[in-house]
């Protein structure tokens, strides 16, 4: 037998499938049973038919779905927008704090005082100073929508964040490879531009999705500024007939964008996770 | 004969341990110079006051006689295009080609066009017989060709010195020769070096001068003939003698 063929026991090959075959069946029968089990004694339960009067109207689904959906628009536009300008943000206040000449000095206390006081207030909290509390100012020619601001606070609290994830990502890339780049005549910023940056973004973009994900939730923060997103939207719905399954409604829309998002978030850190281990047994 | 670094009186600590103590150097142009001696007695730590990557504590270094590294006001990344250096751990860069590992200085640095740069890369490459990886990237090459290539990217910056920081001790015994060729063949084209390394053998082929390094002090040099086979110190010969067990 030549050894560049692998090579299987068609008894044992067999034997395997059947084995898979059947504990997929296993697998699929014990969920049914579970589900089973579980709609049988929730639908049992004295009162479940106020709950679900309340919180899985269908008639109320059907009807409030639609506004929901275009309230959702305006989630999706934050989001985009306020994620690029986070990106922008992070990066920026990442590298402004690993200027080491003590010229810059003032950068750098800047950008540390930035994420530190950002990643303590509540982002709540920092929508409601800069959504009320910049209008209120009067100034002329500074916009005073409800919806530029709430961004722009959501801009600043993440931006803070992903600053400190990019600054990790720096801090994860060798030492060795500053030294290469440095011998080679290339100046600190060259070095950070060219070398350093780019191997850390690659290492942070799981952990970056993961704020994204959040962020995405956070959109509806910016419903306590007025503008009707989709949180306002269902509050209002609700507030009319006083029946909960808009909120269902709206909470289903979210989970319907965050699990894509989230199953890639796990499936790209997988990925770079086997990267780096082809990449350490060379 | 021009001289092409000179290493005055250098001494440098790290956390108050000696490292360097008084160490003097002259390599004249087209010279090749050995470092041999265990690890910890300064080879590694000498190469880098050189190109300015550690910084002396007194002492100084020249480059042509005219530029000293040393000095305060000097800029290192004028040194650092004159002088190149090629690590242990080879240091490619990862995330590029190989052919972008070693156009990246002559065009941010020199501010070589993308053309020439290109150019003179897949020359450079292709004398080290790396041609055909020039588009590779560093994790699909073995370690004896990454080493290459850490050697033609410091090639790429037409250093007047390059320094050779025990580049054969991460490889597999296999990969070894084809690294020295690679040394072998720069200094016939002149090229002036400093080298620490563990290959005895090598350095008594290569280079025209050994200096044996004890405890950050040059204990003992001259022709490698003297060195390696009639070593006047006791510590060289004890050095040796470990080796050739």
């Amino acid at each position: 037998m030549s050894f560049d063929v692998a090579y299987v026991d068609p008894a044992r090959a067999r034997s395997r499938k059947r084995r898979a075959r059947r504990d997929v069946l296993i697998g699929l029968g014990s969920l049914a049973a579970f589900v089973l089990v579980v709609g049988l004694v929730v639908s049992q339960l004295p009162g479940w038919h106020v709950v679900q009067d309340t919180f899985f109207n269908v008639d109320e689904f059907v009807s409030s779905f639609p506004q929901l959906i275009s309230a959702f628009w305006l989630n999706i536009r934050i989001f985009i927008v306020a994620e690029v300008f986070i990106l922008i943000v992070g990066i920026v206040v990442a590298l402004a704090r690993t200027l080491q000449a003590p010229i810059w000095l003032p950068i750098r206390v800047v950008a540390t005082i930035y994420t530190d006081v950002f990643r303590g207030v509540p982002t709540i909290l920092v929508i409601l100073l800069l959504g009320f509390g910049i209008p209120a100012l009067d100034l002329q020619g500074v916009p005073n929508s409800e919806v530029l601001w709430g961004t722009v606070a959501l801009v600043l609290s993440y931006g803070a964040y992903v600053a400190e994830v990019f600054r990790a990502g720096l801090a994860s890339v060798h030492p060795s490879q500053r030294m290469a780049s440095r011998s080679l005549g290339l100046s600190s910023w060259q070095t950070n531009r060219h070398i350093l940056l780019p191997q850390a973004v690659r290492n942070v973009v799981p952990p970056l999705l993961n704020d994204f994900i959040s962020l995405q939730k956070d959109t509806a923060l910016v419903s306590i500024l007025g503008p009707i997103e989709i949180l306002r939207r269902a509050q209002i719905d609700t507030s009319m007939s006083f029946n909960y399954t808009p909120y269902v409604a709206a909470a289903v829309i979210f989970i319907a964008l965050t699990i894509p998002m989230t199953r890639f978030a796990d499936w790209l850190q997988a990925r770079t996770q086997k990267q780096r281990r082809a990449a350490a047994t060379v | 004969m021009e001289t092409r670094l000179r290493v005055d009186d250098v001494w440098k600590s790290w956390d108050g341990v000696p490292v360097l103590r008084g160490i003097d150097l002259s390599v004249a142009s087209h010279q090749v110079v050995a470092l041999i001696g265990a690890s910890g007695s300064g080879k590694s730590t000498l190469l880098r006051c050189v190109n300015g990557l550690v910084s002396v504590d007194a002492g100084s270094i020249w480059l042509d006689e005219s530029l000293d590294v040393t000095h305060e006001k000097t800029n290192l990344d004028d040194v650092r295009r004159r002088v190149g250096i090629v690590f242990q751990s080879f240091n490619l860069f990862p995330h590029m080609s190989v052919l972008d590992n070693v156009t990246l200085g002559p065009r941010k640095v020199l501010h070589r066009s993308r053309d020439l740069a290109r150019e003179a890369a897949l020359t450079l490459l292709d004398r080290f017989g790396l041609a055909d990886k020039a588009n590779g990237y560093p994790d699909q090459l073995s370690g004896g060709q990454q080493q290459r290539v850490a050697i033609v990217r410091a090639l790429a910056m037409e250093p007047e010195l390059m320094l050779f920081d025990e580049i054969t001790s991460a490889l597999d015994p296999m990969l070894v020769g084809e690294v020295l060729d690679s040394v072998a063949e720069l200094k016939a084209t002149g090229m002036t070096i400093v080298m620490a390394t563990h290959e005895m053998s090598f350095a008594r082929e290569v280079a025209d001068r050994v200096c044996f390094l004890s405890a950050g002090q040059i204990l003992e040099q001259g022709t490698a003939e003297q060195v390696l086979t009639d070593p006047q110190e006791r510590l060289t010969r004890d050095f040796l003698a470990r080796f050739l067990r």
